[in-house]
């Protein structure tokens, strides 16, 4: 018996017991035949769950980069009291549990809840403001981490120079947008992969909220394992795609700047 | 940043203005099994109202539909639903369809048993076997509780006994790669892709009888459910169309739920024949 991680369900996976090396060779076959099917046969409903997974988890990225990397930046060149409790706090919150915060989400938009009158539960867009929740802090400490060094070279420089906070600000986003990139990427990571949080505000309604995840969650609870695993190879090789991009826009933009200096 | 914001407030807003729209509170055995993906494409196409199925335990879904979160109410579990009507949070209660809980396990294990009854207390004395719980307060794990009241009049102990509050699926894959025994309703039994060597060990006793009600959530106390929707719903899933539909819905040749509205037929048991 194979139980992998928490056997809550969600993580649950089993490998079919005594198999021998032939059949495990098979077994693995099977999978990859099947993710090549998935991907090849054009599937309409798997296509319409992939965009809904990357629209949302996009989506949470982008609004909680618009708030934590300006906090993040203002976090690093602040000089206030408590500066370093928001600071561990932030990289604490690093480690909120999905299901937490789905919970947390859930009674606030519930209809008995403080939100529930835009009945807002059990939407995408539910899904969207608990992953942005779930990931704000992630991308916040990482911010902070990634400009705090260039703070310091910077300092004594923007100060002779009288500059203003505002552009301050700019000056240390832009100068570390890549390591900002990678705090995005932690994010965005973090986002889609997480199954907890968008099963519990999104309900994983067939054709609404259903996404990459809860629909392998669903698919290895109907003991359907090589479909789980199919997707979930799909679902790496987004990963990759958007990593890829990602770094190599990096690398552009590092040749880019060389050039030109 | 104009440019941001602008499509910050694109993703922001979702459109949900679609009036003719139901959410429908009900249980994994039900989705799990495909029911919904085969019943609900003909009633949209007949009513132009499609149905939002959120699937989670008896007891969860229960609580969505306290919370005002679901029109409509589709579980399995004949007490907790007159509570709910008792409590005023639904107004009618219909009976839709049945099938059974059948009891799971290895199909070589060497374990005999005649009845139920010994099967229970073998269990609990023996510590032969290994049984998996849904301890997820679902309809079936109430089932499971029940059963063991009936028989045994004690509650489970050991290690034997596994509670994992999980859904049908995971417990099945947890007693299909441990080879232990568990109850199931026989829905998600025969659409489950993962049986290992677990066959049925026992099945057909009235007691295993597994009814599935629907229930209207009551309008008064939640202004905002859709409750002209929901009751359309309610009529076409007990009228003869409906019924005949549930019927129809076969995985591998077999039928997995038997229509209940037609009061006559009642008194018949295990429906789907095996």
């Amino acid at each position: 018996m194979v139980c992998v991680l928490l056997c809550d369900g969600t993580n649950f996976s089993t490998i079919t017991p005594r198999a021998s090396p032939r059949q495990q060779e098979r077994l693995f076959l099977e999978i990859l035949n099947t993710t090549l099917q998935l991907i090849t046969s054009g599937d309409a409903t798997l296509w319409g769950i992939v965009a809904l997974s990357l629209r949302i988890s996009l989506s949470a990225t982008l609004i909680a980069a618009l708030l934590a990397i300006p906090l993040g930046t203002g976090l690093a060149m602040g000089r206030f009291l408590g500066r370093r409790v928001i600071i561990m706090l932030s990289s604490s919150l690093m480690a909120l549990p999905p299901v937490v915060v789905g919970l947390a989400i859930y009674l606030l938009l519930s209809r008995a809840g403080p939100f529930g009158e835009y009945g807002l539960l059990f939407t995408p867009t539910a899904m969207i403001i608990a992953q942005s929740v779930l990931i704000f802090p992630i991308i916040l400490a990482l911010t902070t981490e990634a400009v705090s060094p260039l703070e310091q070279t910077y300092r004594p420089l923007l100060h002779s120079v009288n500059a203003s906070h505002w552009f301050r600000l700019k000056t240390l986003i832009i100068d570390a947008r890549f390591a900002i990139f990678t705090a995005l990427l932690a994010g965005f990571g973090r986002a889609i992969a997480e199954v907890g949080a968008v099963i519990i505000v999104g309900g994983n309604i067939a054709g609404l909220t259903r996404v990459m995840t809860t629909t392998i969650a669903l698919e290895t609870s109907k003991g359907n394992l090589e479909l789980a695993l199919a997707l979930g190879l799909i679902l790496i090789s987004l990963a990759i795609i958007v990593n890829t991009i990602i770094h190599s826009l990096k690398s552009i933009g590092q040749k880019y700047q060389r050039t030109s200096r | 940043m104009k440019s941001l914001i602008g499509l910050f407030l694109i993703i922001a807003t979702t459109i949900h203005a679609n009036e003719q729209k139901i959410t429908l509170s009900s249980t994994t055995s039900t989705q799990n099994s495909g029911l919904y993906d085969y019943i609900l494409p003909i009633f949209t196409a007949e009513t132009g109202i499609s149905v939002k199925v959120v699937a989670v335990g008896t007891g969860q879904a229960i609580r969505i539909a306290k919370n005002g979160d679901a029109d409509a109410l589709l579980v399995h579990h004949r007490p907790s639903e007159d509570a709910f009507i008792a409590e005023n949070y639904g107004i009618q209660r219909f009976d839709v369809m049945y099938n059974d809980f059948v009891l799971i396990g290895p199909k070589t294990d060497g374990i005999i048993f005649h009845n139920l009854n010994e099967f229970f207390n073998t269990a609990q004395i023996s510590g032969s076997l290994d049984f998996v719980s849904r301890g997820d307060d679902s309809g079936t794990h109430k089932k499971e509780l029940e059963l063991w009241d009936y028989f045994n009049k004690m509650p489970p102990l050991g290690k034997w006994y596994r509670e994992i509050g999980s859904g049908m699926g995971a417990t099945l894959n947890m007693a299909s790669a441990t080879n232990s025994y568990t109850l199931s309703d026989r829905g998600t039994w025969l659409s489950f892709g993962n049986k290992g060597d677990l066959v049925i060990k026992w099945a057909g006793d009235l007691i295993m009888k597994n009814p599935y009600g629907l229930i209207l959530v009551n309008p008064d106390k939640f202004p905002h459910t859709h409750s002209k929707q929901a009751r359309i719903f309610a009529n076409w899933i007990t009228s003869p169309k409906g019924q005949k539909v549930i019927g129809n819905f076969r995985v591998d040749g077999k039928q997995l739920f038997c229509p209940d509205s037609d009061k006559e037929k009642k008194s018949r048991l295990a429906c789907p024949a095996q």
